[in-house]
């Protein structure tokens, strides 16, 4: 089981690595869509459902997106990286920012013991023995995302909302006409 | 050590932000310092032998409370995800018209351009 996990995750990090260092642009594209399947196994394994089905969708609509995005007439190729200088210190500040967080790692309990259980009061705890009496759902997820956090729920919508209505004015090739130029539409000549 | 795993998927995505001149290439890694993110919030919630949070008729109340995996984390995921899909499809909007005005993904050549 932990194996398992542990196993997926090292194939996720050499799926990474190869989106990132291929040079074709279509092999990254499909090796990204390879580590969003591998998170879905992960939360299946984890005994998470609810969270592996959406992102199903998700990874689909990026890999239609990005393959619009990479199939371009004379798309040239170009290899090596940003400049010298700014790559030492790039480096320099990720060892840095690697060794500080596997000390932080240390610090936190074994795999399989949920923060929610040395915790008392947590609302967790709250949730899921009061979540079929207070909103009637047996399923404590929806019950968490749909009764006891709702507005988040409603806040993400609002942010998926403008996020889409961004990307359609950003892409949009013509500007709607203004009403104060003089009117001289197709239709009337 | 799977915690560290998961840090090492961040890394990876990290240093393509921070490497990489290809625009697409940069996207992809931000997807990845997602998935990383993503996967790491669930398995602060995991219960060793642990049972999904979902009640079904067979089981008794006192087996979910004693057994069942931390919901709220998985709530939050569940949100992250679809705002994840609304900024890269953003980020490849921005992309993509970038590609239009300049001929080219790479950032150099376009700050280049830019002046």
């Amino acid at each position: 089981m932990l194996e398992f996990i542990g196993l997926l995750l090292l194939f996720m990090v050499i799926a990474a690595i190869v989106a990132i260092e291929t040079r074709d642009l279509l092999a990254a594209v499909i090796s990204v869509t390879a580590v969003g399947f591998g998170v879905i196994i992960a939360f299946f394994y984890m005994r998470a459902p609810d969270v592996a089905i959406v992102p199903i969708v998700v990874e689909v609509l990026i890999l239609v997106i990005l393959i619009r995005a990479t199939l371009r007439v004379g798309l040239r190729t170009f290899i090596g990286n940003r400049d010298f200088f700014g790559m030492m210190v790039t480096m320099a500040m990720l060892a840095v920012i690697f060794l500080a967080g596997i000390r932080v790692f240390n610090d936190f309990p074994r795999f399989g013991v949920p923060v929610m259980a040395r915790i008392v009061d947590a609302p967790s705890r709250f949730y899921i023995a009061n979540g079929l009496k207070e909103t009637g759902a047996a399923n404590i997820v929806t019950a968490v995302l749909l009764d006891y956090r709702a507005y988040d729920t409603l806040g993400e919508a609002t942010v998926l909302f403008t996020a889409i209505m961004g990307a359609i004015a950003v892409i949009r090739k013509k500007a709607r006409k203004k009403t104060t130029e003089p009117e001289v539409s197709e239709w009337e000549e | 050590m799977l915690y560290a795993l998961c840090f090492l998927l961040f890394m990876v995505g990290l240093y393509g932000v921070l490497v990489k001149r290809n625009l697409i290439k940069i996207i992809i890694s931000l997807i990845i310092m997602e998935s990383a993110v993503n996967v790491f919030i669930v398995m602060v919630g995991y219960r060793k032998d642990g049972i999904a949070p979902i009640l079904n008729k067979t089981m008794q109340h006192q087996e979910l409370v004693q057994r069942a995996v931390d919901p709220v984390p998985q709530a939050l995921v569940l949100t992250a995800i679809v705002i994840g899909l609304g900024v890269t499809a953003m980020t490849i909007a921005i992309a993509m018209r970038l590609y239009e005005r300049f001929g080219t993904y790479d950032i150099q050549e376009i700050k280049r351009l830019k002046g």
